[in-house]
């Protein structure tokens, strides 16, 4: 198997890398998935200290993950005018003065993400800029709408333009260890989604142990996942470094015999452009500098942007910056 | 380079660590590291040079110590000992006091390091400087405690100390901390290459009220450590090199002098297939590539169960190759610089004059300059190659494989080192079936590199003896406080009766459960005092310790059986001898011409007594570290114990060490009582109607000169004891050397010893931690 790895100078992964088509559920892979908590701790907890990116490196590091946010509005009281201020700010994410100095242009997030209702105004407000929109589906967040609800719900996101569909699996699933319901299910929601991918959130702060979080990674990927991502942003606990290294060590697996490469999505709780560059560290270490680029990588975050923003001022002016020098979402 | 240029490629660019602090601190003294002595800064010569292992560039001069001048500082240490020895809380207050200014210093010390020694940054910084300033907290915590916990305990006295380059101030911290907490006075020599954090530690030192004379450092290189050795000392600790720790025995052997040796390794790394292999790969970074693989104990020997072996071996070079190699003193650098040009030509030249197996250099960029290796993984070596044996001290991981848990112990135990051990499983039973099968002082389960003050670390075997750490640690910097005196050499009683027995009763040895004619042919007749003949005994020789040690190894599974057993068995033969107790006390007066017999008899019944109820007793600790985990102190047997028995006590002095050693799951050799050996002779009934397995113990008649040399050189024994009124402490002591084996001899000396001294040196603490977490 290979694969093409051009420079991405779109954010539409479909034109970069083929798609996972996924596989057979095998499940004798599934249960030989191990997940060593107190290792992956302390891996997580020293990787930190291990790495260390400064100046104009760290600077390009923030572009990168600006590059890579999908800029999000998941709230009950969203509103068109909500969502075309956040599509105006996926277009500029940094202030001009900022984006010169760094000698950018042209910089915008990986996508916007949105509830249903909402893609029709953000596809409107987005046009022309190549930004893709996503949005949640199948029940979102809890998944426990009737299932052709939940398929239907894709199609008609897909409809109204949607490039990109966040689902959420069935954690009961995972719980209940039915692995065959968990694929079915996934399989189904790859189908529905035809031409646009397909994110998996697993919800991973409500699946018990690591190990549950390494065999749902794996059988979402095997049911043709293009991305998998930790969480809803919904739950307790969101995305943090011990699951991702599970998920991501997951991918690699999967790369590694199946020759297709899966993305890979924390969302919520990443709020600070360090924890941003730890992120794109954990990447780059444990699967390469491939990862890095908005096809297979994406933070799901709000208020990052704004963090990132102030780092860069201080980046070109060298004095700390406030958060209200930079422009709302 | 341009920003967008940068965002292409996405590397990580430099990050250094300013030296400009530290280089400005070792400017402003002189430009030249020398002693510490009685509290203040000594002379200053440039005889040798520190040099910083990632350029070469020249550090500081180095003041290469004199025997006078560690004389002086053994002076010193001894004037101050008396008195730093009174007050364990105003110790603590200093322990305290230096832990807090460490922290403050954190920094500098870190960068001191690196500079000189040449690991990370990341590992000085984030590692050896935080597990330097615990060990002081910790152990002012001892120092307060000492008077409470251990009353029959004082300090040794004045302890030189030498300690090696690759943890410069980690190691000084594990050697200064317990000697200083337990009322001890110190002559530390820092390594010749890493001297400057030990400078620093000097001025703090000063800062912290530590008394003059208190704490010395000297300065120099092998010679001066040589010099430590010879002085004046009560005590040596020493970590290096297991072929310089056999010269520290050998040079203190009979002299008194306490030691502690904290030797090499070849340490398993032992991957089950049921393991997480990613993270255990992870573990193999911390493992081997951890300060450039110049640790003790290092996980240097990868033994990696086939059915998953390729898969492991392909996440393994992927790793690597990920590895970041480069300026020490940047804080994105995995693997740093060896130590020094000869370091690194010896790691060279052993990986270059092997030829078996598939050699992989990661692929990283390498430094055009300075004293680098690349991280290096060698498969598919045997059990018989050199590099599998050896100890390379170098970023250099030997893998082989196995097929069976059975295997992996035997592969992991086909080693003279005993250090540590790790083993990668998610299957509890195995895990913990397999941890205390390793012949390791530590074993790490799903984790690696672990340490902490409150947990031991020490070796077994070549690896050396000792534990640093927690409270077996303190066991090195203090002795009993009974009063001892000179031991006269008590003689047989001649005669020239033929006696009068109308049947011969030549006494016979013990062997392996049968009782067994002397290998030599000869044997001696035993008088009274009067000069009446009692009987005659066999003349053990080596052929006969030979047979002993065969019979004890094949006895091994006395020591996996429980304690309660060992007790049962202890009972019946107090049992067996109290039914026969007035015989054994009339053959004691006979032979003694005195008339403790009784009351020795009574001793005796009252130690087997003892020993059975400390055989289920005798328990390890979970220690709290600071992890989400335990760290497991558990006692086990040394293995085969050689002793020779106390002259004056025929029977009790025979079953002192007998009963402590049984107890606790050890297989003996006992040299009986030279002058009056037929207590034990007809021990052996007792022993052969009381259950005790055939080898367990095994008793040998004869003289103790030419059977010590003998016991003590056998490398298939693991301990050897003296309480014999013979002068044979040093020959014991300097034949030990073969194995390293533990010996416990009376230098001469008589002293009251404890039930607890016996159970302490009839036992090792194995550290096994345990991480977990779901």
């Amino acid at each position: 198997m290979t694969t093409q790895t051009a420079p991405s100078t779109t954010h539409l992964p479909q034109t970069v890398e083929p798609r996972n088509p996924g596989m057979e559920l095998d499940l004798s892979w599934v249960r030989s998935v191990q997940a060593n908590t107190s290792a992956i701790e302390r891996r997580a907890k020293t990787l930190p200290g291990r790495r260390s990116v400064k100046k104009e490196y760290q600077a390009a590091w923030l572009l990168r993950a600006i590059e890579c946010i999908d800029l999000t509005t998941l709230s009950g009281d969203d509103t068109s005018e909500r969502v075309r201020r956040l599509c105006a700010k996926a277009r500029m994410p940094l202030r001009n003065d900022i984006a010169d100095a760094l000698g950018m242009s042209g910089i915008q997030t990986g996508a916007i993400c949105v509830y249903h209702d909402m893609i029709e105004t953000a596809v409107d407000a987005l046009k022309g800029s190549g930004i893709p929109v996503a949005a949640v589906s199948t029940g979102f967040p809890a998944g426990l709408s009737p299932f052709h609800l939940r398929v239907a719900e894709i199609e008609e996101s897909v409809k109204a333009g949607a490039a990109e569909i966040d689902i959420v699996i069935s954690r009961r699933h995972v719980l209940s260890g039915d692995w065959q319901a968990l694929y079915d299910e996934m399989r189904a929601f790859r189908t529905a989604c035809g031409d646009a991918h397909v994110k998996a959130i697993l919800g991973t702060g409500e699946l018990g142990t690591l190990r549950n979080v390494a065999r749902a990674s794996l059988i979402c990927m095997m049911a043709g996942a293009d991305f998998i991502k930790t969480s809803t942003g919904k739950e307790s606990v969101n995305a943090t470094l011990p699951v991702s290294l599970v998920m991501i060590r997951a991918i690699r697996d999967y790369h590694e015999r199946t020759g297709f490469r899966v993305g890979y999505k924390p969302a919520g709780g990443i709020s600070k452009a360090k924890d941003a560059l730890v992120y794109l560290t954990l990447m780059k270490d444990e699967l390469g500098n491939r990862w890095l680029q908005p096809d297979l990588f994406r933070f799901g975050a709000s208020s990052l942007l704004n963090d990132i923003e102030r780092q860069l001022e201080h980046h070109v002016t060298g004095a700390y910056s406030a958060g209200y020098r930079h422009a709302l979402a | 380079m341009s920003i967008s240029e940068r965002l292409d490629k996405m590397d990580y660019g430099p990050a250094p660590e300013s030296s400009a602090e530290a280089l400005e601190w070792i400017e402003s003294r002189g430009g030249i590291a020398g002693h510490f002595i009685d509290g203040k800064f000594g002379i200053l010569r440039d005889d040798l040079e520190l040099r910083k292992p990632a350029t070469g560039a020249r550090l500081a001069g180095l003041t290469k110590g004199t025997a006078d001048e560690v004389a002086s500082a053994v002076k010193a240490a001894r004037r101050a000992q008396s008195k730093w020895a009174k007050d364990a809380s105003a110790r603590a207050r200093v322990l305290y006091a230096i832990a807090r200014l460490m922290q403050k210093h954190a920094r500098l010390l870190a960068v001191m390091e690196t500079l000189d020694n040449g690991k990370p940054i990341r590992e000085s910084r984030d590692i050896d400087i935080p597990l330097a300033i615990r060990h002081f907290y910790y152990h002012a915590g001892l120092a307060q405690l000492m008077d409470d916990e251990m009353p029959e305990r004082e300090a040794i006295g004045v302890c030189g100390q030498i300690v090696p380059w690759n943890f410069p101030l980690l190691m000084l911290a594990w050697k200064i901390a317990p000697a200083l907490a337990m009322g001890n006075t110190v002559v530390l020599k820092p390594a010749e290459y890493t001297t400057l954090s030990a400078m620093v530690f000097a001025e703090i030192c000063v800062e912290a009220g530590v008394p003059a004379g208190v704490v010395n450092i000297v300065t120099g290189d092998g010679e001066t450590g040589q010099h430590i050795v010879d002085a004046d000392v009560d005590k040596i600790a020493f970590t290096g090199s297991t072929a310089v720790g056999r010269r520290i025995r050998e040079a203190t052997a009979g002299s008194g002098k306490a030691l502690t040796l904290e030797l090499g390794g070849k340490s398993p790394y032992i991957v089950f297939d049921d393991a997480d292999l990613d993270s255990a790969v992870e573990g193999l970074v911390d493992a081997i590539w951890f300060n450039q693989g110049q640790v003790c104990c290092a996980g240097s020997r990868l033994l990696v169960q086939e059915s998953v072996s390729d898969r492991f071996y392909a996440k393994l070079k992927r790793r690597m190759d990920g590895l970041r190699i480069g300026d020490p003193l940047d804080k994105c650098i995995d693997v740093g610089a060896i130590v020094d040009p000869v370091q690194l030509a010896q790691i060279t030249k052993m990986v270059n004059d092997n030829t078996e197996g598939e050699t992989y250099h990661a692929a990283c960029n390498m430094p055009e300059r300075g004293c680098f290796y690349p991280p290096t993984l060698i498969t598919g070596l045997s059990p018989s190659a050199t590099l599998m044996q050896e100890e390379i001290f170098g970023p250099v991981l030997c893998a082989t494989t196995f097929r069976t848990p059975a295997e992996a112990v035997q592969l992991a135990n086909n080693t003279r080192y005993g250090l540590a051990a790790t083993v990668w499983t998610e299957n509890v039973n195995l895990a913990l079936d397999i941890a205390p099968k390793l012949v390791a002082g530590v074993v790490w389960v799903n984790a690696t590199n672990l340490f902490d003050a409150a947990a031991p670390f020490g070796g077994v075997r070549e690896s050396g003896f000792g534990r640093e750490g927690g409270l077996e640690g303190l066991m090195a910097y203090t002795k009993p406080k009974a009063a001892t005196k000179a031991l006269e050499q008590i003689e047989a009683f001649t005669g020239n009766d033929a006696g009068s027995d109308p049947i011969d009763r030549t006494a016979k040895l013990y062997i392996g459960g049968k009782q067994a004619r002397p290998d030599g042919g000869y044997s001696k007749a035993v008088y009274s005092k009067k000069g009446k003949k009692l009987g005659d005994v066999s003349l053990a020789n080596r052929k006969d310790i030979r047979n002993a040690v065969e019979a004890a190894q094949a006895a091994n599974a006395w020591g996996k059986t429980t304690g309660h057993l060992r007790a049962q068995i202890l009972y019946y033969m107090a049992e067996n001898l109290s039914a026969r107790a007035s015989e054994f006390a009339k053959r004691i007066d006979l032979m003694t011409g005195k008339t403790g017999g009784k009351a020795e008899v009574e001793a005796s019944l009252n130690a087997l007594f003892t020993y059975a109820a400390w055989a289920d007793k005798w328990d390890g600790a979970a220690r709290g570290v600071p992890i989400k985990g335990i760290a497991l102190a558990m006692k086990e047997p040394v293995g085969v114990i050689g002793a020779l028995c106390a002259d004056d006590l025929p029977l009790l002095g025979l079953i002192k060490p007998m009963g402590a050693s049984m107890a606790m799951g050890n297989r003996c050799i006992l040299a009986a009582s030279e002058p009056f050996p037929l207590a034990a002779t007809d021990f052996i009934q007792i022993l052969e109607t009381s259950d005790v397995p055939s080898g367990v113990v095994n008793i040998l008649t004869g003289r103790h000169t030419e059977l010590a040399p003998h016991m003590a050189a056998h490398n298939d024994v693991d301990a050897v004891w003296s309480q014999s009124s013979s002068n044979v402490s040093a020959v014991i002591e300097a034949k030990s050397v073969g194995n390293l084996k533990r010996t416990w001899v009376n230098n001469g000396q008589t002293t009251q010893i404890t039930t607890r001294d016996y159970l302490n040196v009839a036992t090792e603490t194995k550290t096994v931690w345990v991480p977990y977490g779901e």
